[in-house]
């Protein structure tokens, strides 16, 4: 078992002006599931990559179970990793595939053959065994990229949108079986995906990266009730959180002229601030359609049977702009009807460095 | 190459006029039999009497096996085949030199085989660097490669034949060897070096990380990958390295030299010599032939390779 940390951690790919992962500062517990979440080309494939020693680490330094390791090659890290196009050996069977690592360090065939079937068993794959890649499905490959990494029992396991293959359902059911793998094996792993949804279901916590800074660790929760920043609080939520920059209503962040409710603590902060460059923040669960509040006009209405989500155009800094509202099909509404959107919940402030301003 | 595999019925492309289609179609058949032609000429001659090759030409012969026998005469292994299967007896002995169909066959089968052995070991970890591990410049390396082959041969082998001839190889099987390994290099490393770059990156990497050395990567999860392509590119140096004549006639006229030069030594000067030489070029042929039809499938699998999932 073993703790990972990131030190400062930077990636220079050589020729790029910025780099790829800029001074990566994150500390991993022993047994945790974190997932490095972030749009593409936000550097969080290269962290794994940093840490798995395929990519080198041009400043900085990588520690594994308190062993700094930044110059180790992949081999001597005690790692295994899950690739997403699984990288399984073609010629070899899935028996062999699994075992490959362990015929590598040299154990003796008997043991050898013993962990693999323990891993074909928990994986479900034992009548698989003597098959070649090519003939399994897309899902029983991804399984036997699980196998191989977990018949080593490493230190750390290391996924690289491991899920990405697979069609959406059979995608959320590996979901969950790999966090309940992952808790039953207590293996501390590092996960990288793109899919916001993804990182919140699986990650004990969630770091997320934009261009290669980490904006925001924390767990699933905090990270949606507390985003530490506009990027985070965009891009973590389905749908997105709505995020307008401010309005100035009589010295106050205001969304299509109406004052937005706000602690006391958080209008004095803003006191220094130009306004224009406040944004404001609300989730489309804490909108509420009904008799008082912005009016506007309904535009789209996405059903999706517990819940809909009705876009709202309204007149905000004298433009159109659409705020999505979660409605529980309380109302009955449709295209081109007027209602009234009012607030119902939390309000996230963001000051005109970008930053939450905490209450 | 595909003689004996059918391709599937072709599906006229939406909105092409049949006509065009029709057209079309016999177009290709007319150039295809453009290039079969005179392959299919020359076998024809070498079952034809002299005469009858040399008079007017003609499809209308009685066909005869007596040339193929002519111009393995002095070769012993044809011999017992000639009195096992009865199927002819030789005329006169004509041509041929010094230089028998087994010599000759025998020597190109040495000569090729160990100069594509040769080619494969070097080519192998140079296509294998350039493409997986490559270094700065390495396109440059890569032309310097394939640019040993704009020289034209006849430009250099006074040079070739001059040192040949300082180390005592002129006449030699050995220095055969050396030029064909050299020749085929250049082409070897090119092809393999694209079969190797098709390799997935992740599974060198997961190769890496479950702790496979360099050679162990290249043994047990590369190679089995590329096979497909090293037997293509193995078979094109089997095909140039037996085809070659030039550097075999200037640097080994005579007795150790290859199928080719044993060709070009069914020409005499007395008497008529088209059916024989065409008969002799036939047996130089087929082997190759041979070689390709068996490993087309492979062949065409190594050209079309790149399945990563």
């Amino acid at each position: 078992m073993a703790e990972v940390r990131y030190e400062a951690a930077s990636r220079l790919y050589p020729g790029a002006e910025e780099p790829a992962v800029n001074k990566l500062n994150l500390d991993i517990a022993d047994g945790e599931l974190l997932v490095l979440v972030g749009p593409s080309g936000c550097g969080k494939s290269t962290a794994l990559r940093m840490l798995a020693g395929l990519e080198t680490v041009t400043s900085g330094s990588v520690h594994i179970n308190g062993v700094d390791v930044t110059l180790k090659p992949p081999q001597d890290r005690d790692i295994a990793m899950v690739f997403q196009n699984y990288a399984l050996y073609p010629s070899m069977t899935v028996a062999q595939n699994m075992g490959f690592a362990l015929k590598q360090a040299k154990v003796p065939k008997a043991e050898r053959e013993a962990q693999v079937r323990e891993a074909a068993r928990i994986l479900d794959l034992t009548e698989y065994l003597d098959r070649k890649p090519k003939n399994l499905s897309g899902g029983q490959r991804q399984r036997v990229a699980m196998g191989r990494a977990i018949v080593r029992k490493p230190q750390v396991f290391l996924m690289d949108e491991p899920l990405s293959n697979l069609d959406a359902k059979l995608r959320v059911q590996t979901r969950t079986e790999l966090v309940d793998l992952q808790a039953r094996l207590g293996v501390t792993t590092v996960y990288v995906t793109h899919d916001q949804v993804e990182a919140m279901t699986m990650g004990d916590r969630v770091a997320v990266l934009k261009f290669g800074e980490l904006q925001q660790v924390d767990a699933p929760r905090t990270l949606y009730s507390a985003p530490a920043n506009k990027f985070v609080a965009g891009f973590i939520g389905s749908p997105a959180m709505n995020l307008l920059d401010a309005e100035d209503v009589d010295g106050a962040p205001g969304i299509a002229g109406a004052a937005i409710p706000l602690e006391e603590s958080v209008l004095s902060q803003l006191k220094s601030q130009d306004l224009d460059q406040v944004a404001v923040g609300v989730r489309p669960e804490h909108l509420t359609l009904g008799t008082t509040g912005i009016e506007g006009e309904v535009t789209v209405v996405e059903e999706l049977g517990s819940e809909s989500f009705v876009h709202v155009t309204v007149s905000h800094r004298g433009e159109p702009t659409t705020l999505v509202v979660r409605d529980r099909g309380e109302t009955e509404t449709g295209r081109g009807d007027r209602v009234k959107v009012d607030f119902g919940g939390p309000i996230h402030v963001f000051g005109s460095d970008g930053l939450r301003v905490e209450a | 190459m595909a003689l004996f595999t059918r391709a599937p019925k072709a599906e006229p492309i939406l909105g092409q006029n049949r006509v065009v289609a029709a057209i079309l179609g016999l177009l290709t058949w007319i150039i295809g039999l453009l290039f079969f032609f005179p392959l299919f000429w020359l076998v024809l001659n070498g079952f034809k009497e002299e005469s009858v090759a040399n008079a007017s030409p003609t499809l209308v012969f009685d066909p005869t096996t007596d040339r193929f026998c002519d111009v393995t005469a002095t070769s012993k292994w044809v011999s017992w085949f000639t009195e096992l299967t009865n199927l002819c007896q030789p005329s006169e002995v004509t041509g041929g030199g010094l230089l028998t169909f087994s010599e000759a066959f025998s020597n190109s089968f040495w000569i090729v085989l160990i100069s594509t052995v040769l080619v494969m070991i070097l080519a192998v970890p140079a296509a294998y660097a350039l493409a997986i591990r490559p270094m700065r410049k390495w396109r440059d390396v890569l032309f310097f490669f394939i640019s040993t082959k704009f020289l034209p041969i006849v430009g250099i082998i006074m040079p070739v034949w001059i040192i040949a001839r300082d180390l005592n190889l002129l006449g030699t099987r050995t220095v055969l060897v050396i030029l064909y390994t050299a020749m085929n290099l250049p082409l070897a490393v090119w092809m393999l070096r694209s079969f190797f770059a098709e390799v997935p990156k992740e599974l060198i990497e997961a190769a890496q990380i479950d702790g496979c050395s360099l050679m162990g990567q290249l043994r047990q999860v590369i190679l089995p990958i590329v096979a497909p392509g090293l037997a293509a590119t193995a078979l094109l140096c089997v095909i140039f390295a037996w085809n070659e004549f030039f550097f075999a006639i200037q640097l080994n006229p005579t007795g150790a030299s290859t199928m080719p030069v044993w060709v070009n030594a069914q020409q005499n000067f007395q008497g008529q010599f088209l059916a024989e030489l065409s008969a002799a070029s036939v047996l130089a042929t087929f082997p190759v032939v041979i070689a390709g039809w068996v490993a087309q499938k492979r062949m065409i699998r190594g050209l079309a390779m790149g399945a990563i999932k």
